[in-house]
């Protein structure tokens, strides 16, 4: 993500050559085989995977079906395969692969819904379990007369990073044990866990803990760490689940050696 | 409706590299468990007697030994070495707004590592 | 079968989440569909940038944020609707933070606010450069709390249901089956968002094509100002990709090809030194209103002063001089946009930009209420038009509006919806059979066709940039009616290759394609009638503001044979019409 491009806006555009698309096509109705099905577009090396993906719908094939919709890269929409790594296809620019030839398919792990598009009720719904929002104990939630809750620059550096996920499901494509296990809750649904229990304005954290510590949470992870490789958005969710195993590492010490004391 | 779910071949490790330096790491730990498992066995044997202890010692310069080792010491060193890079990722800290720096933790856990092995080898050999 | 509902809310951008969760805080007995053509954090509200005004701070003031609004949209904002706005406005980003917004913040840990163009007082809330994006993601995912709104997720509506002289729900194609169903409810609340798709340089996303606004308009529901779209100053050359404000609010400078500070040529004031501790000046030069800056931008490409590039000509926006170390914490998403797309990095070069669609002020016609003249009908967020923006909206009060105006939305289609229990399923479904069968005969069962919907979408592009861009004439605004008219008639002749029922984007490209069709017709009619200029409609033959006559909102209506315009009076309460100022003292 960080690598600095050359200079498109002062070399100007190189439009030349062809560039060659495969891509997977899956229509549920008509057949229940997938294919691959190439296409030539015009090589533009100020246009991104998506501009031709684009170019092959507008110009060529009206039949190719695939989400978009920003084209800046905070949509989370068009994340897919390209040549068999998840990659968010609005950043991800054609001169970037100089054999003129690419591979396009959905992001893998999830089931196929038609082309290009996967099911994602599987995210949301585990996104949900995790209780994604802010929880304040009984009779603790500040009248919004009084203000807002005071909270340093220091303590929101300490969840930033977990709040700036997108949603983009690059990390689960690049999950070998999601793939094997679907039940596993998940990157990206963990790390939004961990972005509310370290919120200092959150006191939810027991409630995530059930879904979080389970054997389906965390502990599900062997730490491949690919999520965090392919993560465009720098959120680090392997980073997230392993500071999560700490801490509920942590927690079953504390119950199990210290001696509670009765109040 | 139907959808189309493709399958994970048994390969599927095999299929990146980073998926099978994954299972590599995965795999090295067994020898990091097994030699652990040979070495107490190899003390509680030690204890026996005198002799048991210079057969012992013999055995262990033997041509099959010194590759077991060989092998073992790879082994558990590139699985110590994925896991110290590792280290930044579960050890997160912060000095005010500002994060330490991967480097300086991953460095601050080489470093332990290197103190530890100099007074171990220190004890053992030095005295 | 129908599904039946109390309330329907089309759109689950940042105004049909805040709407949803104002009814699931309420009225929990209350069941709410929520129907979005993405999943919701998909909305473009996710890629608002720069932030959210609110007064908060000790030396702000109500009558300031409602003068400078008022002011911005050059009078023709309801002042009615702009003082509910700025009274409500704190509440509702307070309560944003409460819901866990990672707004950003003072080191006293008080929430921190950053100038904004056209505002006396630095009141814009911010969570770095990605305010709408932790917005929706903080909204959406506060909603998934209250389990009596249900998501229908990736659901395209195409039809306002009136039964009875009422709205009793809307038809919907389930996109996962293509399957359409009729959604029944007691009260509909419209958020579809903005329509800046019907131009061909713009920032907003490929699903803002005006579905909304075109489905009220084909209900009879009159759409209020439609001639005022914003064009936002800083956009990159090529994508449209927008560089905030904020750039310009934390004191990036603007720069013809000769280097100099051109705005002060335009009647926004003198520069300060960037080094001054006091610039940026609020209200002034760069922090002058978006409107004029890009007016300024036409005309110093006229005297030939522009930059000329590989997609057309652009100015420079520097904000060299903030370093890298501010750029990376107040602007780090711009950082990341300009590398990525353009391949400059921002702390040691120029950013080139030049003025991009970005904003519709206008909208459904509502009332203060969110109500539409169809009972049983509300609308919220940049598809309506109540009207707080006028002429030209004010950075940073988009966000805000579509909090206030949410919220209010759903509370006043929770009373409507407990005051109205009856519902004509049978009459509903057999509209909605008439619906599907609309569908099926003019595109999935078509033979033939010979127009491409890119083809259509491109000379709508070409007409809306020529007719209704920054400048506009009554020639070029009758040709366009003309154009309209050509590409009605060649929309009946569409071409669909996809026949199948699963995920058809090609259906659903049509129906937005149909949409931008009548948006971009409101826009032109509403044009061509505006004979003044003001704000952001600014016709070379009317060039002066004309308030005897056109202090008024234009409302655009389809009828049977065809669209008129009408106009209805600007509610001025406590600021007479009076001057625009910037850069000197009012
Ligand atoms: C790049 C950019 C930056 C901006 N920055 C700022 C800023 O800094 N400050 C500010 O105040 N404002 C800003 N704005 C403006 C502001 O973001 C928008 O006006 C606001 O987010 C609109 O919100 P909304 O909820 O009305 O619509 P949207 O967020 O656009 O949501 C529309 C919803 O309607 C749904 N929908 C549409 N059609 C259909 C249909 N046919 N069927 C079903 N569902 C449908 C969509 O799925 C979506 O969920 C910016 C805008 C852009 C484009
Ligand atoms: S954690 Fe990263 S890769 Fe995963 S969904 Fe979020 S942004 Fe995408
Ligand atoms: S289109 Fe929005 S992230 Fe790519």
């Amino acid at each position: 993500m960080a690598t600095r491009r050359t200079c498109l806006w002062k070399r100007g555009v190189k439009v030349s050559e062809t560039f060659e698309m495969e891509i997977f096509r899956y229509y549920p109705d008509k057949d229940n085989e997938p294919f691959i099905k190439s296409y030539e577009v015009p090589f533009r090396d100020d246009w991104v995977v998506l501009d031709a993906i684009n170019y092959i719908k507008d110009e060529i094939d009206g039949t190719l079906s695939y989400r978009w919709s920003c084209r800046m890269g905070v949509c989370g929409s068009c994340g897919m395969m390209v040549n068999s790594v998840p990659k968010l296809t609005c950043s991800a620019f054609l001169k970037d692969y100089p054999s003129r030839k690419i591979r396009v398919e959905p992001l893998q792990g999830f089931p196929v819904e038609r082309d290009l598009i996967f099911d994602m009720d599987d995210f949301m719904n585990k996104l949900t379990e995790v209780k994604p929002y802010l929880l304040r104990k009984e009779g603790e939630e500040k009248p919004l007369e009084e203000g807002e809750y005071l909270q340093s620059p220091a303590e929101l550096a300490h969840y930033k990073q977990y709040t700036l996920c997108i949603n983009c499901m690059l990390c689960y494509a690049a999950c070998p044990i999601y793939a094997l296990d679907s039940n596993f809750v998940g990157p990206a649904a963990i790390a939004l866990a961990q972005r509310y229990n370290l919120d200092s304005r959150d006191q939810g954290r027991n409630q995530r803990q059930e879904v979080i510590a389970s054997h389906e949470g965390i502990w599900e992870c062997t730490f491949v760490g690919e999520c965090s490789v392919v993560c465009p958005k720098d959120v680090d969710p392997a980073a997230a689940i392993q500071r999560a195993k700490v801490s509920s590492t942590l927690d079953w010490f504390k119950e199990k050696m210290i001696p509670r004391s009765k109040g | 409706m139907t959808t189309y779910r493709k399958p994970v071949s048994n390969t599927w490790w095999l299929e990146s590299k980073p998926y099978f330096l994954f299972v590599i790491r995965e795999f090295t730990s067994l020898f990091v468990a097994g030699y652990c498992l040979f070495l107490l066995l190899f003390i509680a044997k030690a204890g026996d007697s005198q002799e048991a202890y210079a057969t012992l010692i013999l055995s262990l310069k033997s041509p099959t030994s010194m590759v077991f080792h060989l092998i073992s010491f790879t082994f558990i060193l590139y699985h110590a070495i994925t896991w110290f890079n590792l280290t930044p990722k579960i050890m997160v800290f912060h000095l005010g707004e500002e994060r330490i720096p991967n480097a300086l933790i991953a460095g601050a856990v080489y470093l332990s590592w290197g103190v530890v092995s100099l007074i171990i080898s220190w004890l053992i050999l030095g005295s | 079968m129908a599904l039946q509902y109390d309330i329907v809310i089309v759109g689950g951008g940042g105004a049909g989440l805040r709407a949803a969760i104002a009814i699931g805080e309420t009225n929990p007995k209350l069941k709410i569909a929520l129907v979005s053509k993405v999943f919701p954090m998909r909305s473009h509200t996710v890629a608002a940038e720069g932030g959210a005004a609110a007064v908060i701070k000790d030396n702000d003031s109500f009558n300031d944020h409602c003068l400078d609004t008022i002011g911005g949209g050059e009078w023709m904002c309801d002042q009615d609707a702009v003082e509910l706005f700025v009274n409500e406005a704190p509440k509702e980003l307070i309560q944003m933070e409460h819901w866990g917004c990672p707004w950003s913040r003072e080191l006293d840990g008080t929430v921190a606010v950053r100038p904004f163009g056209g505002m006396k007082i630095e009141r814009t809330w911010f969570a770095a450069d990605k305010t709408g994006f932790h917005l929706l993601h903080t909204l959406f995912q506060t909603s998934l709390k209250y389990n009596n709104v249900i998501r229908h997720d990736e659901w395209f509506a195409t039809k306002i249901l009136v039964e009875n002289g009422r709205c009793q729900g809307v038809t919907a194609i389930e996109m996962r089956s293509g399957i359409m169903k009729v959604i029944a409810a007691k009260s509909v609340i419209m958020c579809t968002g903005g329509a800046g798709r019907v131009f061909p340089f713009t920032t907003n996303g490929a699903i803002k094509t005006g579905d909304g606004m075109a489905m009220a308009y084909r209900a009879g529901i009159p759409l209020k100002d439609m001639e005022f779209i914003q064009y936002h100053p800083t956009g990159l050359p090529g994508t449209g990709i927008l560089i905030t404000e904020a750039a310009r609010g934390e004191g990036g400078i603007l720069v013809n090809k000769e280097g100099y500070r051109y705005l002060q040529d335009y009647d926004l004031g003198m520069p300060l030194d960037i080094e001054d501790p006091k610039h940026p000046v609020n209200k002034s030069m760069e922090l002058g209103p978006r409107d004029r800056l890009s007016q300024a931008f036409i005309k110093e490409r006229e005297k030939e002063k522009t930059i000329t590039g590989p997609f057309g000509d652009v100015v420079h926006l520097d904000i060299r001089h903030l370093g890298k170390k501010k750029i990376d914490k107040k602007l780090p998403f711009v950082r990341e946009l300009t590398k990525n797309y353009i391949g400059i990095d921002p702390v040691y070069e120029p950013i080139p930009v030049r003025p991009v669609v970005h904003y519709m002020m206008g909208g459904i016609d509502t009332t203060i209420d969110c109500r539409t003249i169809l009972p049983g009908l509300f609308a919220a967020g940049e598809c309506a038009c109540v009207s707080i923006n006028g002429a030209n909206r004010l950075g940073s009060n988009s966000l805000t509006e579509i909090l206030v105006y949410g919220a209010r939305a759903g509370n006043a289609a929770a009373v409507f919806a407990n005051e109205h229990s009856e519902i004509n399923l049978e009459a509903l479904e057999k509209q909605g059979a008439d619906e599907y069968k609309r569908i099926t005969r003019d595109f999935l069962q078509k033979d033939g066709g010979s127009e491409r919907i890119a083809t259509l979408r491109k000379e709508i592009h070409q007409v809306m940039e020529q007719s209704v861009g920054i400048f506009r004439s009554e020639s070029g605004l009758k040709e366009a009616c003309n154009k309209i008219e050509e590409l009605k008639d060649r929309f009946s002749s569409i071409l669909i290759e996809d026949k199948s029922l699963n995920f058809n984007t090609e259906l659903t490209s049509a129906l937005e394609l149909e949409n931008m069709i009548d948006v971009a017709e409101s826009i032109i009619f509403s044009a061509l009638s505006r004979r003044e200029s003001r704000g952001s409609h600014q016709r070379t033959d009317f060039l002066n503001r004309d308030d005897e006559n056109f202090l008024r909102h234009s409302l655009a209506y389809r009828t049977e044979t065809e669209s008129r315009i009408e106009y209805q009076d600007v509610a001025i309460t406590k600021w007479p019409p009076g001057e625009r100022v910037y850069g000197k003292e009012e």
